[in-house]
């Protein structure tokens, strides 16, 4: 993986080119809000992009907690299932649903999430998840001042505002916020259980971003309603273009949390080799 | 179209800022590693 880096680093740079061509070039023109529309090729990648990364800090920080003890993690492991089994069924059941919302995605979504679940499990140790945990939720918050500065930017010239306190926005502030408190605290706490309590506290911010997502669904906001589900609709070229810049910016933020990831773990060694140096005597004797 | 170049520039202005940070921390890792290789010989 090291050495497909490089490669790797060029192949995202040249396809976020081709998506930035596609959305300031290829992609047809709004009839209302003319060229300012194509902000939403950036804005709306960045938040689904953050969203998912936020839902990976969730899953880890939940396997961190619970991974601590066998018992809790095989209760873990069972709940999981069940609430995956349980949402696919109730998607069958539970009528009616929101408009554009078929019992097939939902069992997809409920299925992708449980193995995701399974899959961060197998491949990442205790200490690794929350290694993960930190980065997901670091380039997350990066993802989410990037919608937080598009958004007023579109804002502006067609409401005539920068910001409005609507549920959407505000629930958006609320989420960065509970993210940056989290790296606040895995900053500066120097206790011994700040990985636990930023674990917690990332269990509890998780719960805003179902809450961001459905808001322009449950509520009737100022914000523009779903393009995609949800009853809105959006010309098959702009969903294109929408589609692949949400591609071009997953790569691009696999890459920025694979780096950070092994910047953080490399900084854990030297931090544990500089303890034990500092135990050791001259000599190789502990103190 | 300033808002509009405002905003994908921003983006990447904001991108690029994060990644400075990570390739600092990683530079100055790599020294505090070389320290410690060069303590132990």
């Amino acid at each position: 993986m090291k050495k497909a880096f490089p490669i790797l680093a060029i192949l995202t740079a040249a396809f976020l080119s081709y998506a930035c061509y596609e959305a300031l070039v290829v992609a047809p023109r709004e009839q209302t809000m003319g060229d300012v529309q194509r902000i939403f090729y950036y804005h709306v990648p960045s938040a689904w992009t953050a969203f998912l990364l936020f839902a990976i800090n969730f899953i880890a920080s939940i396997q961190y907690l619970v991974r601590r003890n066998r018992k809790s993690d095989q209760i873990a492991n069972w709940i999981v299932i069940g609430v995956g089994v349980l949402t696919s069924i109730g998607a069958y059941v539970v009528r009616p649903l929101p408009q554009d919302v078929y019992p097939s995605s939902i069992v997809t979504t409920a299925l992708a999430i449980v193995g995701l679940y399974f899959l961060i499990r197998k491949l990442f140790s205790e200490q690794a998840t929350d290694i993960l945990a930190l980065t997901t939720a670091e380039v997350g918050v990066v993802f989410c001042t990037v919608v937080l500065v598009t958004g007023p930017l579109w804002a502006r010239p067609v409401w005539g505002i920068w910001w409005t306190w609507d549920v959407r926005l505000t629930s958006t502030l609320v989420l960065w916020l509970i993210y940056v408190s989290y790296l606040v605290l895995r900053r500066f706490s120097t206790s011994g259980q700040t990985p636990v309590l930023a674990a917690a506290l990332a269990v509890f911010g998780a719960l805003d971003v179902p809450l961001v997502y459905f808001s322009i669904w449950i509520f009737r906001t100022q914000h523009p309603q779903p393009v995609i589900g949800g009853g809105g609709s959006i010309d098959p070229r702009m969903l294109h273009v929408l589609l692949i810049n949400w591609l071009a910016f997953l790569c691009f933020a696999f890459l920025v949390c694979w780096s950070r990831y092994h910047v953080e773990k490399l900084q854990r060694e030297v931090e544990e080799t500089q303890a034990l140096e500092a135990l050791l005597e001259p000599g190789g004797n502990v103190r | 179209m300033t808002f509009l170049y405002a905003a994908y520039t921003l983006t990447w202005v904001i991108h690029i800022l994060y990644l400075i940070t990570v390739v600092r921390r990683y530079s100055r890792l790599k020294r505090e590693v070389s320290e410690l290789i060069r303590k132990k010989t």
